[in-house]
């Protein structure tokens, strides 16, 4: 059997890897440090599979997750890796 | 705090943060006052024994006596702690599990962490990056535990990495005691073990060794709590009757004593051992008495002993009955009863209540002479004052000899605690509060009687009925609380709930029905009845011009009364709830509704359409009401609420309403149609079945052939069920009252008039049809797996028709799982609400639109994803886009 790509399924919702300049601006936006931040653990399906795509580690980045299917149409959140 | 305490104390000051440690040895015995020694409490003279429990060092809890540490009386002195030299170290039952954590994860020689150098460096770097977030610092330490105690095998041979010595399993035998390998521990072996753990490493295992080291937990020294904690009382009969506490003490320091002496006597190690088992065992049962495996310590009469834990624990325990649940002063409960005639801001408060419920006025210019005639009434005579208060912060009780006395003493800055009048505020409340709007800010009118009265709109939020319930009310004291109340609390600010942003405060039951009949088409009303509509439902208006005049006489028709309480630039569109749902709406043909269900409010005048559930239900989506507050404010909202009820109270007066059982009357005709379409469908279920007996049926697609039966002979008796119940609405018209009720919204819907009427329909239980019961039927007169409609729960009958036994029965179990169902959902639901609240209770949402933790950890970056307050919103969404547009084509028109 094929490996599946999830970050492709549909029920799964977009996850964009902040630059590190974005990650400082988006700090700055919410006067945040990354320990104000919901956590994703960097074995979650999800990171593994983006790790896996662009072959990077992606412990302490921050990722932005676009949910479509919100009651308000669209929901943006971030998390910070751990491991 | 008042001023006095602010010249004592000095300003408020925040508190920054609490830490939690362990009180050290040391520091035990810096707080004690004094050693306790004797294990008895008073001489044969009744005077407190020096050193003993209750040596006068320890507190007052005689009055008139001063504390002979700190000189203060009884009342001002909280108590002082003594201590105990305990003989023996014993371990401290709370601390038991953490004891065994730090033991497994400890070499038994050399005391270090059981990981190798560089596992220690790894996990200590791993500390201090992280160690911002609690749950992430628990985690990597209960790693590290774990890890130490060779649960994931990184030491190869059970050596300890530091010094090589072998290391024996630990077993915890609860409460308190250890075994390693078939050895067992003493609390003194496990006390000398921990003192040679290194402060780097006790950080490691989740301890912090400025404030608590892990050999803390094994007692060397007893505190002895203050004798204010532990009161002995005396009995009418003289006798000193001792704390719970006191015993425990007594029993401590009883065996103690005889473990000193054994020591010192050089008693064999058999019977030290057994004394020092008695002593951890009654050390163990001072701070809990419920330790499991532990026999609880007992009174001399067989009553359980009290002891520190359970002072604390559980709904009679200090947190939750002292702390979390405070009795309060200038608070009423009473029965409600419902008064249609007052304002939803008001509530009614017995004068009796008034009396004894009072709020502190501080006497000004411009109001000491309204005081001063308050205090001359008294306590006993109504509008009256309880209390003066000199601002020296004496008080003085008003009566019927010191009246005259104490308002001639009035003066500017006295406080008169003056008797509750009419337009104060008050807090209103009924359990089970499980919504903001269980609370709410009513106005005072002191009434007579003895019950608490409250308009009818305002029963949903609280869900209260007058079947007996009860309510609390409550006298906010400073003008800072009234004023808050009255700003965020009051009822009129809360018509909208924060829930779906639609009204939770409106009309119900006959308010909904009675606009019905007012406002049908035809309606009219003569000048008399209209003057008494209009005084009554407080409408200061010119007199409109009668919409007809008849032989000379003039008449209003109920719109045009109606319209009087809308303001003059309203305008708004909606179909009214009595719409029948034609296939093809004649409002989009630009032709009448043949029913009046639309409404077309035009400048203030309802043009066309009949007012019903749609425009003021509570609970509901109601268009005009809704409109109302959110376009015109809260104010508005509660007039119109105010005056709709009390009009329709009296054109229902006029009008009259009255339901009856032959509202479900259907003639022969109807009743034979109904008859033939039941059997219709009974007919069409055993063909089915024949055709599944022959084996013909064709299964749905992942279904079992039995399955497949079953769900089409359902489908089939829905069907001609629902067939029956529409002929039966066929010959029900708005003429009858009880079609009126349901078509309203009023009360009852149309399933449940046809169910009196045609047929009641399938009985289910958990959504089958019934077959429990007896041997492969539900009934013992059915044959083995009959299938067939009546075999299965199948109701033919309508109420009015009255059930046979069978669908009796049935129509039972049915019934039955309904109440089973709503007892279990509301256990069920409360228990998740309570999981809930406690869970979400410290978040907010900021000032840049996120929602955090009360430790500033985002929970969502923009409130609801959508930034939105729905008690602000229109049907959830920011702005409703299809009224603008409708109002911008509109006035297009005009122009």
């Amino acid at each position: 059997m094929s490996k599946i790509d999830i970050t492709k399924h549909e029920l799964v919702p977009q996850h964009i890897v902040l630059s590190p300049e974005e990650e400082i601006l988006f700090l700055e936006k919410y006067n945040i440090t990354r320990n104000n931040l919901p956590l994703i653990k960097s074995s979650d399906p999800i990171i593994k599979a983006i790790e896996e795509r662009d072959n990077i580690s992606l412990k302490g980045k921050i990722i932005k997750i676009i949910r479509y299917n919100s009651p308000a149409g669209e929901g943006v959140y971030y998390r910070y890796v751990i491991d | 705090m008042n001023e006095e305490d602010i010249v004592l104390f000095g300003p408020p000051k925040k508190i920054k943060e609490i830490r939690f440690a362990l009180l050290s040895p040391e520091e035990i015995r810096r707080m004690s006052v004094t050693t306790v020694v004797y294990a008895d409490t008073y001489d044969d003279e009744g005077y407190p024994i020096m050193g003993g429990l209750m040596d006068p060092k320890l507190g007052v809890i005689d009055p008139g006596l001063k504390c002979r540490t700190c000189g203060l009386k009884f009342g001002e002195c909280q108590g002082h702690f003594g201590n105990i030299e305990l003989s023996r170290p014993v371990i401290h039952v709370g601390y038991a599990k953490e004891v065994y954590d730090v033991l497994k994860a400890t070499c038994k020689d050399c005391s270090r962490l059981l990981l190798p150098e560089d596992r220690i460096f790894q996990y200590k770097e791993k500390l201090r990056e992280e160690g911002v977030r609690g749950s992430i610092r628990e985690n990597i330490i209960s790693d590290i535990l774990n890890e130490a105690a060779k649960k994931k095998g990184v030491l190869k041979d059970n050596k300890c990495p530091h010094c090589g010595s072998e290391q024996l399993k630990i077993k915890f035998e609860k409460p308190t005691s250890y075994k390693e390998g078939d050895k067992k521990l003493t609390a003194s072996d496990i006390r000398e073990r921990f003192e040679n753990i290194t402060d780097d490493d006790a950080y490691l295992v989740g301890w912090n060794p400025e404030t608590a080291r892990p050999e803390w937990c094994i007692l060397t020294v007893l505190p002895v709590a203050p004798v204010t904690v532990r009161p002995s009382i005396t009995l009418e009969s003289g006798i000193r009757s001792e704390d719970d506490l006191t015993h425990k003490l007594v029993d401590i320091i009883r065996i103690n004593q005889r473990l000193r002496e054994n020591l010192d006597a050089g008693a064999p190690q058999l019977i030290v051992e057994d004394l020092w088992e008695l002593l951890q065992y009654h050390v163990t049962t001072y701070f809990d008495n419920e330790v499991s495996g532990v026999p609880p310590a007992r009174h001399r009469s067989g009553r359980v002993l009290k002891t520190l834990t359970q002072r604390l624990k559980g709904k009679e325990g200090r947190f939750r009955n002292n702390l979390s649940g405070k009795r309060v002063d200038f608070s009423a409960r009473t029965v409600i009863s419902p008064d249609p005639n007052i304002s939803i801001n008001e509530v009614g408060v017995p004068e009796f209540v008034a009396m004894e419920l009072t709020l502190p006025e501080r006497a000004t210019i411009r109001n000491i002479e309204r005081l001063r005639s308050l205090v001359r009434k008294g306590a006993f005579t109504y509008p009256g004052a309880n209390y003066i208060i000199r601002p020296d912060g004496k008080r003085k009780r008003v009566t019927d000899i010191t009246s005259d006395i104490l308002a001639e003493e009035l003066e500017m800055g006295y406080v008169v605690e003056r008797h509750l009048q009419d337009g104060d505020i008050v807090l209103f409340n009924r359990q089970p509060s499980l919504h903001r709007l269980s609370i709410m800010a009513h106005e005072v009118r002191v009434m007579p009687y003895k019950t608490f009265r409250l308009n009818l709109c305002v029963c949903p939020p609280y869900n209260a009925d007058f079947d007996g319930d009860e309510m609390n009310l409550h006298v906010p004291q400073t003008e800072e609380s009234q004023a808050e109340a009255r700003i965020l609390m009051r009822v009129q600010e809360q018509i909208i709930s924060p829930r779906f942003g639609e009204p939770v405060i409106g009309g119900s039951q006959d308010y909904l029905s009675g606009a019905y009949l007012l406002t049908k088409k035809g309606r009219m009303f003569d000048k008399n009845q209209l003057a008494q509509m209009l005084y009554v439902s407080e409408i200061d208006c010119e007199t409109p011009e009668p919409a007809e005049i008849v032989d000379g006489v003039p008449y209003w028709t109920g719109k045009q009364i109606f319209s009087l309480l809308l303001p003059n630039d309203l305008n708004i569109e909606y179909k009214s709830k009595v719409c029948q749902k034609c296939d093809r709406c004649s409002i989009d043909d630009n032709k009448e509704c043949k029913f009046d269900a639309y409404v077309v409010i035009e400048n203030g005048v309802l043009k066309s359409g009949i007012i019903d559930g749609a425009t003021f239900k509570a609970r509901s989506t109601c268009k005009l009401l809704d409109k109302l507050v959110k376009d015109y404010g809260t104010d508005a909202g509660r007039k119109f609420l105010d005056s709709v009820t009390k009009l329709i109270l009296w054109s229902n007066c006029i009008i009259g309403f009255s339901t009856g059982i032959d509202d479900e009357d259907i003639p022969k005709e109807g009743l034979n149609l109904i008859e033939k379409v039941l059997k219709d469908g009974k007919d069409k279920v055993n063909k089915l079945i024949d055709l599944y007996r022959e084996g013909y049926l064709e299964p749905l697609p992942g279904r079992s052939v039995e399955e497949t039966l079953e769900s089409r002979i359902m489908q089939t008796l829905a069907e001609s069920r629902d067939k029956a119940g529409s002929i039966a609405e066929r010959y029900m018209g708005m003429d009858r009252e009880a079609v009126v009720m349901a078509r309203t919204g009023a009360k009852g819907n149309m399933l449940d008039l046809t169910q009196m009427s045609a047929s009641l329909g399938q009985m289910s239980v958990r959504g089958n049809r019934l077959h429990r019961g007896y041997f492969k039927r539900s009934l013992s007169s059915f044959g083995e797996d009959d299938v067939s409609a009546e075999a299965r729960g199948f109701v033919s009958s309508s109420y009015k028709k009255g059930l046979n036994p069978k669908e009796f029965f049935f129509h039972a179990m049915g019934g039955r799982e309904g109440l089973v169902d709503t007892a279990v959902r509301t256990a069920q639901s409360g228990y998740m609400q309570r999981r809930l609240m406690n869970a979400l209770q410290d978040m907010s949402v900021r000032y840049d639109g996120t929602v955090r933790t009360n430790d500033d950890i985002i929970v969502q970056f923009k409130y609801g994803e959508d930034g939105i307050d729905p008690a602000k919103s229109t049907y959830g969404k920011a702005v409703d886009i299809d009224w603008i547009i409708h109002k911008v084509l509109k006035s297009g028109k005009g122009a």
